[in-house]
């Protein structure tokens, strides 16, 4: 039976949560792992941190993020943003991370990619692809937060990573970022189909009916938002149950004992 | 004899492959001394052993020997010491797998480790309902009957029906949960299955108390 998981994402900048966040009760709104924890106890079905912090001095307090989140959190978690060697993966997944998710580093470096699934298992090595739309039913894969575009084109990129060692591709389409107004469904679609691996549809999600129609006509195994989790417009609860009303395998929200 | 309240020395067997921290996290927060260690004389004073793996089974198994702790195992196993292989812990167990085919395992348990079906996206990443076969296994103790688990794996391990405490559903009837005197394995992980895998490791930190320490 294929369930799909339902992954808040929490953009980290210099070990704080950069978008604003309207969650009641939270002692710190800008603490990932205390947020983290929020998740889990709704049923979050894993989370992913992103570090968006520009300065590399800053390794540091990511690792330590990692640490603390693998005491406080007991789901699985990924990590992204920022990783550019094998180092920098080890440091992380010894911290306690689950995965790790590369992004530009494997574009500039895809032996990158073989070399830490090799060393530490395809299970946690997840690569981000940044997705534009050409308007013409392909789409290029760019870098630095959208701003670079590599000439590569997506879907063959997909393929490529899984035969390097992939062994998740975490899909996001930079038409949709910020839109809210859905994924890019034909591209998670053609993406989930054609590799085997697990495909994590993100980007644009405004609505419940967004992460189902991820899950459904985008074929996804996992359906990610930000914003609509972090500002309370919807709890982890309401996605489960939009996604089991619309006939969608889902391990089942946590009861509400509060 | 030690104070019961002290808690079980558990091992962790670090044979030298990637992520093994957060097997040991969950072992901590359920109430164990957990080391992780390649040890072979705390292996042997210890009260539990766990046999964690991630990746690939012949890079497991390859360094599982390197290390010698292969020989650790089965001798913790006859001994009667409770052992507790997850995932790729649990894979390396039985005769061989077709990720290696020409790598043995340790051959403790019969059968063999085979490729999910095709059709449904490999690795298996996901949480999947246990489907129960043994009610009353200790492992189970105190988790409701529907229950959800974390898996990951491309492989699982093909065995005697007997010795099959719970399955899920993925294609094919997956083998989850193993129980045979003192051995537990699951190809679940408890350590990243929220407060249900919380309590499988518990129970098995539970069965350590009283013993040596």
């Amino acid at each position: 039976m294929k369930t799909v998981r339902v992954i808040p994402c929490l953009d980290v900048d210099a070990g704080r949560v950069v978008k604003g966040v309207n969650f009641v009760g939270l002692k710190d709104a800008g603490d990932p792992v205390e947020l983290a924890r929020r998740y889990d106890q709704q049923g979050a079905d894993e989370i992913i941190f992103l570090d968006i912090t520009a300065s590399s001095d800053n390794r540091g307090t990511i690792i330590d993020l990692a640490r603390r989140a693998a005491e406080e959190v007991y789901i699985p978690f990924t990590i992204g943003g920022g990783i550019r060697s094998v180092g920098d993966a080890r440091q992380l997944l010894r911290a306690g991370a689950d995965k790790i998710s590369l992004n530009s580093a494997a574009v500039e470096t895809p032996h990158l990619i073989t070399q830490i699934s090799e060393e530490f298992g395809s299970q946690c090595t997840v690569v981000a692809i940044d997705a534009k739309t050409n308007g013409d039913g392909t789409w290029n894969v760019f870098v630095r937060g959208g701003r670079k575009d590599t000439g590569l084109d997506a879907l063959e990129w997909a393929k490529r990573v899984v035969d390097y060692g992939a062994g998740e591709i975490l899909l996001t389409s930079m038409d949709g970022d910020g839109t809210r107004s859905g994924y890019d469904i034909a591209l998670t679609r053609i993406i989930s189909q054609s590799v085997e691996v697990p495909v994590i549809a993100s980007g644009g999600v405004g609505s419940l009916r967004h992460l189902v129609e991820g899950a459904t006509d985008g074929e996804a195994s996992g359906v990610l938002a930000a914003s609509i989790f972090h500002f309370g417009d919807y709890t982890i609860r309401d996605a489960k149950v939009a996604l089991i009303e619309a006939g969608v395998n889902v391990r089942p929200p946590i009861p509400i004992d509060e | 004899m030690t104070r019961t309240d002290e808690p079980p020395l558990v091992a962790v067997l670090d044979y030298g492959i990637g992520n093994l921290r957060s097997a040991q996290k969950g072992l901590e927060r359920a109430g164990a001394d957990a080391r992780l260690t390649s040890d072979k004389a705390l292996v042997r004073d210890a009260s539990g052993v766990v046999l964690p793996g991630v990746g690939h089974f012949g890079t497991c198994m390859a360094n599982l020997k390197l290390s010698g702790l292969d020989e650790v195992v089965r001798e913790t196993i006859s001994c009667g010491q409770p052992f507790l292989g997850i995932c790729v812990g649990m894979q390396m167990m039985f005769e061989s797998s077709e990720e290696a085919p020409n790598v043995p395992g340790l051959g403790i348990l019969p059968g063999v480790v085979r490729k999910l079906p095709p059709g449904l996206t490999r690795p298996q990443m996901q949480w999947n309902r246990l489907d129960v076969k043994k009610p009353r296994c200790r492992l189970l103790n105190g988790i409701a009957e529907e229950t959800w688990m974390y898996f990951v794996h491309s492989y699982a391990a093909d065995t005697d029906e007997n010795l099959v405490a719970a399955t899920c559903e993925y294609g094919t009837s997956v083998t989850a949960l193993i129980e045979l005197d003192n051995i537990w394995a699951t190809q679940f992980h408890p350590e990243k299955s929220g407060l249900d895998g919380q309590k499988v490791t518990r129970n098995f930190v539970d069965l350590l108390s009283g013993r040596k320490s």
